[in-house]
């Protein structure tokens, strides 16, 4: 719907007090980038989103792309948008600066995606993966490669592609088929990727398709798939388009929701071979995928939190709108007032604060170069985020009530259009897993433990605020005693070959509830030392205090199911045989 | 060619107008401000006259407290070049604001000034007549296309009932209307520079200019709220209502 409003306010306040956005500038020696700088280019950008993108959003839900002759047409209207969002240098935002980047950093940035994917998901994509082909062939790509296509996808100009799922390969890469021959200065690639988002499209005079293949003498396994470039124009001798390579869309997916954005089915070789030239070393393709996951995950968690703030935008209206409470005098009043509607409205409020908060927090880790935080947040971000999306925007259905279910309202093209960000760039399990089993029992708990520390910290001096957070207070205190058990528990239990497995999920949405509830403390210790302070917009601190308080007390209490569910162990889930299901 | 553009600092048009507890203005604590559309429209145009070649510098000029500098940078940040900041405590009024501007004419010398029509807070629609007043300059209101040829500049102005057309001779003052063009979104590498263009502070003092307030504002009321209908048993009882009650057949 073409209402949506970027919430500026809360994206400032979360850069300002919780990531400390000019002390990360000045530490990264940008003296010319600071929080009003941030404002600036997050107002522009907010007006662009709302003016542009945003009614686009059901014309792509309504007009799918569709395969033509020369390829996919996209919808009408995403062609001229996406002029506006290239002139307007947009894409370069992050990028670095030999490229043509500005160079902003990363935390920016992801404020930044979040108006494009929440004013306009399906489009948005587009730019979010050439940015994950961007990464990768910035860190492994050679001098060559970066000099040929490197200065175009950073600009937007050409848009990039990620071409990994094959129709047995999905979770297992190892699995791929799809086969390269070395062939002179090129390699020759034949081979079916499925799901490839903006695989193909009118939009740019060219797209640079990033594909995992394996040779002929490749080891079996992970380590024998290399990456290549697979443009779909090859480049004449001055860098342009020229001749067309074998690469082509040659269906569309049928999906649930993101209709906008034409998921491809991509043959290459059909007519010999598709030229493509190697990224980095044979046979080390899924290394170099594995530097750009943290981005690309983290880029999935923020769409889950950009499609939770467009349906909690679009519910609040209706809300406010709709009158069905009658008075004994008999004039009427909107349904905002029903506690109940209440209730799911702070849950999508507070909810969506939480997530922009630990997703922001999370980016500005990456700035930091502060690692192993930023290796451990990711699968949270991109598990919990995305599945806590999925309760959010089918609130922002139900809000609706009848009307919900009716596709003209537009509150169920968020609840579609949310559904597969728990699926795609690794499902909810494998962002378990990886929490579990790399992030966790590798290092001996270790990260962990020192973000409990940082978090108990702070729930110390939360509690020291008493008052109406006295039991918000409490319930932190407990969440966090719950996190420590889990992680104990977990520990204690490796010897359990399914005992991570059968938890994981749970495992990980205690520390999404945990870290949401964390951040949210700190926001309100924040807000009320501003308003102590008598500075800063106090309508907006005061009501901050109190999404900070439900927060805590109604949905960071979930922490106590999870651990029960996880100290439960792998018993019940395992017990029943293949048969008795 | 230089072009002067006045820009306002105005509340914004998405925000619910509230009016204070005691009536004595309207409630802009904590309200998202922006520049009045009609200013962005001039910028656009000046802009634009620019990138046509006709323009050699585009300056934006603002009045009102260090916050209007937000608007100057967004002007920049769609390609003025530079921005000055003539600081006052509060808004003055329109003749203040006339005066204060024709000071800053005189010392820039522009060939061409254009300004919004009105500004959306007040709604008066004279800064750009008094100013033209002030300077004995041709002024050329309401356009909605503009043609500067040579020494002398076409405008269709939007008049009751159609268009006119007319032409004034440069120097001159032209205001805005809706219709003049659609103004653009500001780009990133032009937010980045719109940091590094100048700005200058200026006092009324330094421009000479004695800042008076001849209009006092007694009370801001809303609008009376829509009150509920009521249902009538007939169409006689409906005729007498529109007559007697209603007043309105």
């Amino acid at each position: 719907m073409s209402d949506y409003k970027h919430p500026l306010k809360d994206a400032e306040f979360v850069l300002n007090e919780l990531v400390q956005f000019d002390q990360l500038c000045a530490d990264a020696g940008m003296d010319d980038v600071n929080s009003e700088l941030a404002s600036v280019i997050l107002t522009e950008a907010g007006k662009l989103g709302s003016g542009l993108l945003a009614p686009l959003n059901s014309t792509g839900d309504l007009n799918h792309p569709t395969l033509v002759d020369n390829g996919v047409q996209q919808t009408e209207g995403f062609s001229e948008a996406y002029r506006e969002y290239l002139e307007g240098g947009w894409a370069t935002l992050t990028a670095d600066e030999a490229y043509g980047g500005q160079n902003l950093p990363n935390v920016l940035g992801t404020a930044v995606n979040e108006v494009w994917q929440s004013a306009n998901i399906s489009f948005a994509l587009c730019p979010l993966l050439s940015q994950g082909a961007i990464e990768s062939i910035s860190h492994h790509g050679s001098d060559r490669l970066k000099q040929d296509f490197l200065t175009k996808m950073v600009s937007g100009e050409w848009t990039g592609t990620m071409n990994l799922t094959e129709s047995d390969a999905g979770t297992d890469l190892a699995a791929v088929k799809t086969k390269a021959v070395r062939n002179g200065d090129h390699y020759l690639i034949t081979g079916q990727k499925i799901f490839i988002t903006w695989g193909d499209h009118q939009m740019t005079d060219n797209i640079v398709h990033l594909v995992l293949a394996r040779l002929p003498d490749a080891p079996a396994g992970v380590k024998g798939i290399s990456l290549f470039i697979v443009p779909k124009f090859l480049l004449d001798e001055n860098g342009n388009p020229a001749e067309r390579n074998d690469a082509y869309a040659v269906s569309l997916e049928h999906k649930l929701g993101i209709h906008g954005s034409p998921t491809c089915v991509m043959s290459f070789g059909d007519n010999g071979g598709a030229v493509g030239y190697v990224v980095g070393e044979e046979n080390n393709g899924l290394a170099y995928m594995f530097t750009m996951m943290n981005h690309a995950r983290q880029g999935v968690g923020l769409q889950g939190l950009a499609v939770s703030e467009g349906a909690y935008q679009h519910a609040l209206q209706y809300a406010k709108d709709r009158i069905q409470g009658s008075n004994r005098d008999g004039s009427r009043y909107p349904i905002i007032r029903f506690p109940d509607v209440r209730r799911m409205l702070m849950q999508m409020k507070s909810g969506t604060e939480a997530m922009r908060a630990l997703c922001l927090v999370a980016a500005a880790d990456v700035d930091r170069g502060n690692q192993s935080r930023v290796d451990l947040l990711t699968p949270i971000v991109k598990g919990w985020v995305t599945e806590f999306a999925q309760e959010l925007t089918s609130l922002g259905v139900q809000v609706h009530g009848g009307m919900g279910f009716i596709e003209e309202t537009g509150a169920a093209q968020f609840y579609r259009d949310a559904r597969i960000l728990t699926i795609y760039e690794g499902t909810t399990g494998i962002q378990a897993l990886d929490l579990v089993g790399r992030k966790t029992l590798v290092n001996g708990g270790e990260s962990l433990a020192a973000l409990l520390e940082e978090i108990a910290a702070d729930v110390t001096r939360f509690e020291a605020l008493g008052g109406k957070f006295t039991l918000a207070a409490q319930q932190c205190r407990t969440s966090l005693e719950n996190g420590i058990a889990a992680r104990q528990w977990l520990l204690d239990s490796a010897a359990d070959k399914s005992a991570a497995g059968s938890s994981s999920v749970n495992f990980m949405m205690l520390f999404g509830y945990l870290c949401g509830g964390w951040l949210m403390a700190k926001s309100a210790m924040q807000a009320q030392a501003k308003l102590d302070a008598g500075e800063g917009d106090s309508e907006f601190l005061q009501s901050k205090l109190v999404t900070a308080q439900f927060f805590c007390e109604h949905l960071m209490t979930r922490t106590q199911s999870c651990l029960a569910s996880v100290m439960a162990g792998s018993d019940s889930i395992m017990a029943l045989d293949e048969e008795q299901f | 060619m230089k072009i002067l553009v006045p820009v306002k600092r105005v509340i914004d048009y998405n925000v619910k107008v509230r009016v204070k507890s005691d009536n004595s203005d309207v409630d802009l604590a904590n309200v998202k401000m922006s520049m009045n559309p009609f200013c962005e429209i001039a910028i656009e145009e000046a802009v634009r006259l620019k990138e046509a070649g006709v323009a050699s510098e585009v300056i934006a000029v603002s009045i009102g407290d260090k916050a209007c500098q937000e608007q100057i940078r967004t002007a920049l940040a769609l390609g003025a070049d530079r921005g000055i900041q003539i600081e006052t405590e509060s808004a003055p009024d329109a003749l203040s604001a006339a005066k204060l501007l024709k000071a800053v004419v005189q010392e820039e010398q522009p060939t061409l000034i254009i300004m919004g029509k009105q500004s959306i807070d007040s709604d008066n629609n004279q800064t750009g007549q008094m100013l033209a007043a002030l300077l004995d300059y041709p002024q050329a209101t309401f356009a909605s296309e503009v043609k500067v040829e040579g020494e002398k500049v076409q405008v269709t102005r939007e008049i009751d009932g159609g268009l006119q057309t007319i032409e004034v001779s440069l120097p001159a003052v032209i205001t805005t209307d809706l219709r003049l063009n659609e103004p653009r979104y500001a780009s990133l590498p032009n937010i980045m520079k719109a940091k590094r263009k100048p700005m200058a502070v200026k006092t009324p003092a330094e421009l000479g200019v004695e800042v008076g307030n001849k209009i006092t504002l007694m009370a801001v009321n809303p609008p009376a709220e829509r009150k509920a209908g009521i249902k009538v048993a007939s169409v006689d009882e409906l005729m007498d209502k529109l007559k007697n009650e209603a007043k309105v057949i």
